[in-house]
């Protein structure tokens, strides 16, 4: 071959290469809430972006107006996002609606096994109709509603001894919700070094969804449940049942007398801040934030220790986290799909666990050196082994609202009883039932 | 030449023009100069109107596209008027509507009737005070949030300070019976300067000369305010409570900001309530129809206020 011919060839060769690889090249975008482990996903997806020729984008949305953000973007058939890190609530919606990419194919196709994933998150995140071999997510972020206390104090000889002459029992991290109260309410307005403190940070926020998580991190523990029999939609006597009744009081006596003054309106971001000043000896929030305050050079190290959601007549925790799902409006669906498959594999799933972002694997979460890896990780896998989830309707919306007013209304502006409360609840489910047609 | 504006217009029209429109009537020209604004008007204005009235009688739901709406009927609106928590959320409403225009009237005159005696640095104090309906409600509703936070905010200091109680005491935003009357505080701090501006126009537009003639007549000051001032100012006050009854029905930004609409719904308006129905619950059909409630309620009210409003300004 002449020396003019094998430079036509290579240059054709090259162009042609180029042209291959532009074709398959796209920018994908990847839509989630704006938290810490979105930032661990940013690092994770880097080593996406140099495999596949992607290149990522991605829609980080503050907490409080992530589902209205979201939900109006599916909603309208939009285009914003290719790959959606979806509440795990909008699993019923994202399939009914059409709004997700149903994945089984796929998943056979790629060998992907559902069965590589903890059970819990597989149930919540990926199935619907609930529990049915019918997947329209990977699970993603294994996440549920969790404690921290300040270790620091509770290891103080005179705080441990002023608890011991207050209850006559040793300070130590709580072994029921009763328990929890009890040290919280030791906490309230406590002097420590010069500084009123206070009990507990917990959930009271109105907007979104802030209180039910809070409430239900009661409710569940105490025995609450949704419906006599699942899927009958039969909630008379398990939503007002005289144990919810209790564990709703019971929420209601935590927020009066062991949260900081003017605590009525607080989710994640208050939590954190009422710990990180100082102002609390205790905080509940979803596990997500645990590698950040682990490493908080204030509060963090060894001022902090972490504890899974109490139990009283049963161990539960409230579920968060959340599902990687395919956008049925993407154009970009393929590209899409080659994300969650990179992102399901193992060594993939063992780096996300180690940036911070909370793996639903098995191969991470049965590794043996997985539960010293991190201070709360043994919690972690306690908490995902009783977790409870709400409604995961496609009207959740509607039932979500109901519960943030009912329980905002009684818990928090003293409106009514506990029991007048979870009645109202039924009333307002079941006409949400009945405008859907399944009651 | 005739010196009717219409004929120089015409004389100026370019030829060619003249030549297109040669033939068409005054009223086809009018038309078709106003036809844009008409079309304009019914496709913003109008058609989401009937549309809106038309799904009020249905179950649509807009996140719900595989599922074909119901006629039903008159049962949203049944539903609306006879669920007693939006009668609360009204209730909430109407206090707030009250209260924020009593206030506002009050101080606004107040302050016009200061403002509009001449004194040294009368501008300087007219800027100052016309500042806070320049800032944008949201930003007021997060500094006010800083303001009456119990522990570290000003407010609370500042009533600490006269009343001898304890800052942490009181909470403004999270007290059933304290948070309406904070979103009134801040709507009142924010928008008496706009009814003040009102005041002050009614104010000087008032000729000396009728208060000359008052002072010839020996008529004593409070006889001045009461038979000149007042009847003089008070259809600008009647505008100003007009704009602000309006405004206030649809209050929504400052309020959210403020409370969300807590604690629990002491402090929901009904904009709040029907942004959830609408946008967050996606109850299309019933927030349509809750809407239309909304719309002929103001709309009556207004309605009848412009008649006085008009009756006052014949005499």
């Amino acid at each position: 071959m002449s020396y003019s011919k094998l430079a036509t060839a290579s240059a054709i060769a090259i162009a042609a290469t180029g042209v291959a690889n532009s074709a398959q090249a796209e920018d994908l975008t990847l839509c989630w809430a704006a938290w810490d482990p979105a930032n661990a996903l940013v690092e994770l997806s880097k080593e996406f972006e140099a495999q596949s020729g992607h290149s990522m984008n991605f829609e980080f949305v503050p907490w409080p107006n992530f589902a209205d953000r979201m939900l109006n973007e599916l909603n309208s058939g939009g285009q914003l996002c290719d790959l959606l890190i979806g509440d795990s609530q909008w699993i019923g919606g994202g399939a009914e609606n059409g709004h997700y990419v149903k994945l089984n194919d796929f998943f056979d196709n790629e060998g992907i096994s559902m069965d590589d994933f903890a059970p819990a998150t597989v149930y919540a995140y990926s199935t619907w109709p609930k529990g049915t071999p019918n997947y329209y997510a990977l699970p993603a972020m294994g996440d549920a509603n969790g404690w921290f206390y300040r270790k620091d104090w509770f290891e103080r000889k005179d705080i441990q001894a002023a608890y011991k002459e207050a209850t006559g029992q040793d300070l130590r991290e709580p072994q029921s919700q009763t328990e929890l109260l009890q040290i919280a309410q030791f906490f309230q307005e406590r002097e420590i070094d010069g500084k009123t403190v206070y009990g507990a940070a917990i959930f009271t926020e109105r907007g979104s969804e802030g209180i039910t998580m809070g409430v239900t991190s009661a409710l569940y523990p105490w025995g609450f449940k949704y419906e006599n029999e699942p899927g009958t939609y039969d909630m008379e006597g398990a939503v007002n049942s005289a144990a919810a009744v209790e564990g709703l009081e019971f929420y209601k006596t935590f927020y009066e007398t062991a949260t900081p003054p003017g605590y009525t309106n607080s989710y994640m971001g208050e939590s954190l801040d009422a710990f990180k000043s100082g102002q609390v000896a205790m905080a509940m929030n979803w596990f997500a934030f645990f590698p950040g305050l682990a490493a908080d050079p204030v509060t963090g190290g060894d001022k902090i220790d972490f504890f899974v959601n109490p139990p009283q007549n049963i161990a539960a925790s409230t579920l968060g986290g959340q599902g990687i799902s395919v956008v049925s409006y993407s154009d970009k669906q393929d590209a899409a799909l080659e994300y969650i498959k990179w992102f399901a594999q193992p060594d993939v799933q063992a780096k996300w666990w180690a940036l911070g972002g909370y793996s639903a694997h098995n191969s991470v979460l049965q590794d043996p050196s997985f539960v010293d890896s991190q201070p709360f990780a043994g919690d972690f896998l306690e908490a995902m082994d009783g977790v409870q989830d709400f409604w995961q309707e496609p009207a959740y919306a509607e039932l979500l609202l109901a519960m943030q007013k009912r329980v905002h209304d009684y818990v928090v502006a003293d409106q009514g009883t506990a029991q007048e409360a979870l009645d109202k609840l039924i009333e307002d489910w079941t006409e949400v039932f009945e405008d859907e047609g399944k009651l | 030449m005739s010196d009717r504006t219409i004929d120089r217009v015409a004389a100026a029209t370019p030829a060619l023009v003249a030549h297109k429109i040669k033939g068409l009537s005054d009223r086809a020209i009018a038309w078709i100069f106003v036809a844009p604004t008409i079309f304009l008007l019914l496709a913003i204005n109008i058609f989401p109107l009937i549309w809106t009235i038309r799904l009020s009688f249905t179950n649509y739901k807009a996140n719900r596209i595989n599922r074909e709406p119901e006629w039903i009927g008159l049962r949203n609106y049944e539903r609306i008027l006879t669920d007693s928590d939006i009668w609360l959320n009204m209730q909430a409403t109407a206090h707030f509507l009250i209260w924020t225009i009593f206030f506002q009237v009050l101080i606004g005159f107040a302050l016009a009737w200061f403002i509009n005696k001449k004194f040294r640095g009368n501008d300087l104090w007219t800027t100052i005070i016309v500042l806070p309906m320049m800032l944008s409600p949201a930003v007021v509703g997060n500094f006010w949030k800083f303001l009456y936070q119990p522990q570290i905010g000003l407010f609370n200091y500042i009533i600490a300070f006269f009343s001898g109680k304890e800052p942490s005491s009181f909470e403004m935003l999270g007290q059933v019976n304290l948070a309406p009357w904070s979103i009134v505080i801040v709507d009142t701090w924010m928008w008496t300067p706009f009814v003040m501006l009102i005041c002050l126009a009614g104010l000087r537009s008032i000729p000396d000369y009728i208060y000359e003639a008052a002072e010839v007549d020996r008529a004593s000051k409070l006889r001045q305010f009461f038979t000149i001032t007042v009847p003089m100012v008070l259809p600008f006050l009647m505008l100003a409570v007009l704009f602000r009854g309006i405004e206030n029905f649809k209050m929504f930004d400052l309020v959210v900001q403020l409370t969300g609409g807590g604690p629990g719904s002491t402090t929901e308006l009904t904009s709040i309530n029907l942004k959830r129905e609408a946008f967050e619950k996606w109850r299309t059909g019933y927030a349509s129809a809750y809407a239309i409630i909304l719309f002929v309620t103001v709309f009556g009210l207004a309605s009848i206020y412009v008649k006085a409003l008009n009756k006052v300004k014949e005499r």
